[in-house]
């Protein structure tokens, strides 16, 4: 029986670090692990919700297939024969809702709290899993601020059969913050927690749950199409690009929101970049006649036609680094043409376009940093994209590849496209930015180069 | 223990290989044939063969409605085009391999997993689990935590928990899938011989029975050496287009 003191499979037991609904938290030791361990144990005694067992078989399956550093990291298991527990990874930091005391939060923290989630959940995305439980309870971070989801036992993993979806017709989840197509019984998309997140969001800056704390489900259903209160008119202090990005995140419909967690991320990390549309200055919730016709939807929320990983691989961030100093408009224009086959049929990728600027310049007329935005622009221009898909970032550094690899590990970029230089000696002298970028990038590299016309066999 | 476990050969010999050395690489302890080894492709003897050389290896080889069929001549409530591959392939086996397949057993228990051809609940009656409510009947007639079986040539995995619900999946290629001891499973494998799921790669499954996890593998072969020779051999056209669409 698991008490403190108690000693498990080598694991012996200490305090009680939480009591909830459907499991008890305690810090646990074991002589072969250094490493800060919980356990896990599920509530079993009679009476008690069915539920927490099927959520613990969840939470079993889940986690020993997850890995990187947004998770705790799985140590060991045992199932329901014996007495059942899962042991983890004891997340040192606090937990968000150690946070919740101070509201409203600066919008500067509630950007880089945000970000670091969004992060933690484009992992979660691409290992196939979403979480259905985005909550302040479930979000802790690293001393470093890494952020680290917790608690798998109401998560969707699309390669694993869904126990929760098949158990219980009443959708689980936190009702403050779940997604309105999770309270349908939608549990593939990767939407939904971005959904979650922005409740999150939206009560880290106002101090106050957008949709309240409903008690019942047809409670939560009726966020599919009644707006929130938008967050500036509850604390004017809050910027219209926060506005902006929270209210997209809480769109009703998951197809109006961004379109992955790294790019909720993206935009979270570049608020001067985010392109403010009738959300930022929103004054009042939408009027009856809006809502009606929402309501008046026929349609039912669909499950992402690519699935959960696949959502996410579908809306790639693209970023192209533009030598602007030299290779001249040739260059530039295969660039240009490489990157339009690359963005054609991909509606929801967005791009970023980069120069690097090497060290200040003197006695310039016009400030070289603003000129080069105005050529990146300039050169973007034939693409189409409208402002919500397209950013320019001039980055200051001496050494472009550095930067640029920077840049994309930051942003977590999923195919830098560059081109070669032309001139042998440039490249000689300075070294080949591209063959250095492709060698050490985090993602895909596309090298655009101009046919040489060498005299074959000279 | 590391089972690979073949379903549904149905002669074709490029298919077959290609899952033996597959599962070899991946480390299978033990292989199990799971049923009709025979019907429609056109390389019944060599797979038999084949067959009789993993059984005295050690494999372990059950009986299919194919396979019985085969063995006698006769193939009551079957399609004319499966009929008529029976009939081609009882002509092409001779005394001994016709006794190899009228003796395999219809099922068998290896620590503890259920392994049959169709179903468990009357493995010589040849029902299909094609949805929840015959996985149901199935689990309801054994007492076994995993049951495997194929028949179907479509990937399923059924699972049964505390609670009496059922809950259907269609597993991932190569996702390996943890089946819990808190509940009752029943894995349906794809197809070796003759796939039907729109993926013409040859299907076998790999039951880890320590973890205890199951992963459904799929293995590329050459599917035009086999389909020539159905087409040589004077089979049914169909049988040979078919494995170019998995379908």
């Amino acid at each position: 029986m698991a008490r403190p003191g108690a000693r498990i499979d080598g694991f012996e037991l200490g305090e009680v670090l939480h009591e909830g609904g459907m499991a008890l938290l305690f810090r646990v030791t074991h002589p072969d692990h250094t490493l800060p361990l919980l356990m896990k144990v599920p509530r079993l005694r009679p009476g008690e919700d069915p539920a927490a067992i099927v959520s613990f078989e969840m939470e079993q399956m889940i986690l020993p297939r997850l890995s990187g550093p947004h998770v705790p990291l799985f140590v060991a298991q045992a199932g329901f024969e014996v007495d059942p527990y899962v042991v983890m990874e004891r997340i040192e930091g606090p937990s968000l809702s150690a946070r919740l005391r101070d509201l409203p939060l600066p919008p500067e923290e509630v950007a880089t709290i945000g970000a670091a989630v969004a992060e933690a959940l484009d992992d979660l995305h691409r290992q196939h899993v979403v979480h259905l439980d985005v909550k302040p309870a479930n979000i802790l971070f690293r001393p470093d601020g890494t952020a680290v989801m917790a608690d798998f036992g109401l998560a969707h993993h699309e390669q694993l059969p869904d126990l929760m979806a098949e158990e219980f017709r009443l959708p689980y989840g936190s009702a403050p913050y779940m997604a309105p197509e999770q309270a349908l019984g939608l549990r593939s998309d990767p939407r939904s927690d971005l959904f979650a997140l922005g409740t999150v969001l939206y009560q880290l800056a106002t101090g106050e749950l957008p949709f309240g704390a409903p008690q019942h489900l047809r409670a939560v259903k009726r966020r599919q199409w009644r707006d929130p209160v938008p967050p500036r008119r509850r604390n004017p202090a809050i910027p219209p690009w926060l506005q902006e990005i929270m209210l997209r995140c809480l769109e009703p419909v998951a197809d109006r929101r961004y379109p992955s967690a790294a790019q909720l991320a993206f935009a979270l990390r570049h608020p001067d970049q985010v392109a403010l549309g009738p959300r930022a200055t929103k004054k009042r919730r939408d009027p009856p006649l809006v809502v009606l016709r929402r309501w008046l939807r026929p349609e039912p929320p669909a499950p992402p036609p690519r699935g959960t990983a696949g959502q996410v691989a579908g809306a790639p961030i693209f970023a192209v680094a533009l030598d602007l100093s030299q290779g001249g408009e040739g260059l530039g224009a295969l660039l240009r043409d490489q990157m339009a086959k690359i963005l054609a049929g991909r509606p929801e990728a967005r791009l970023a376009c980069l120069n690097v600027l090497r060290g200040p310049s003197t006695g310039a007329e016009v400030n070289p940093h603003v000129r080069r935005l105005v050529e990146l622009r300039h050169w973007a221009r034939p693409l189409g994209l409208p402002e919500a898909r397209v950013t320019f970032h001039v980055l200051e550094a001496t050494d472009a590849a550095e930067a640029i690899l920077d840049y994309a590990r930051a942003n977590r970029v999923d195919h830098l496209v560059l081109g070669a230089r032309e001139n042998s000696m440039a490249r000689r002298l300075l070294g080949s930015v591209s063959g250095k970028v492709a060698a050490e990038a985090p993602c895909n590299v596309t090298v655009v180069r101009r046919r040489r016309l060498d005299n074959a066999g000279a | 223990m590391r089972i690979a476990i073949l379903a549904d050969i149905h002669g074709n010999l490029e298919a077959f290989r290609a899952c033996l050395e597959h599962a070899r690489t991946g480390g299978a302890d033990r292989v199990v044939l799971l049923g009709d080894l025979v019907g429609y492709g056109a390389d019944p003897e060599a797979v038999l063969d084949l067959a009789v050389q993993e059984v005295a290896a050690g494999a372990l080889a059950l009986l299919g409605n194919h396979d019985e069929a085969a063995a006698a001549g006769r193939s009551p409530g079957m399609n004319d085009v499966a009929a008529a591959a029976i009939a081609w392939t009882h002509r092409r086996l001779d005394p001994g391999q016709r006794r190899f397949l009228a003796g395999l057993p219809l099922s068998a228990e290896i620590e503890g997993c259920l392994l049959v051809h169709a179903e468990a609940s009357d493995p010589g009656a040849w029902h299909y689990v094609t949805d929840a409510e015959a996985a149901r009947r199935s689990l309801d007639a054994t007492e076994a935590a995993i049951t495997v079986c194929g028949h179907v040539h479509r990937p399923a995995l059924y699972s049964l928990g505390e609670s009496g619900k059922l809950t259907p999946f269609r597993p991932v290629t190569g996702a390996p899938v943890p089946l819990a001891r808190s509940r009752r499973w029943l894995a349906v494998l794809g197809a070796v011989g003759q796939p039907r799921d729109s993926n013409p790669a040859a299907c076998y499954g790999m039951l880890d029975t320590t973890t205890p996890e199951i992963t459904w593998v799929r293995v590329p072969y050459d599917i035009a050496a086999a389909a020539s020779k159905i087409r040589a051999a004077g089979l049914p056209e169909r049988l040979a287009d078919r494995l170019f669409l998995g379908r």
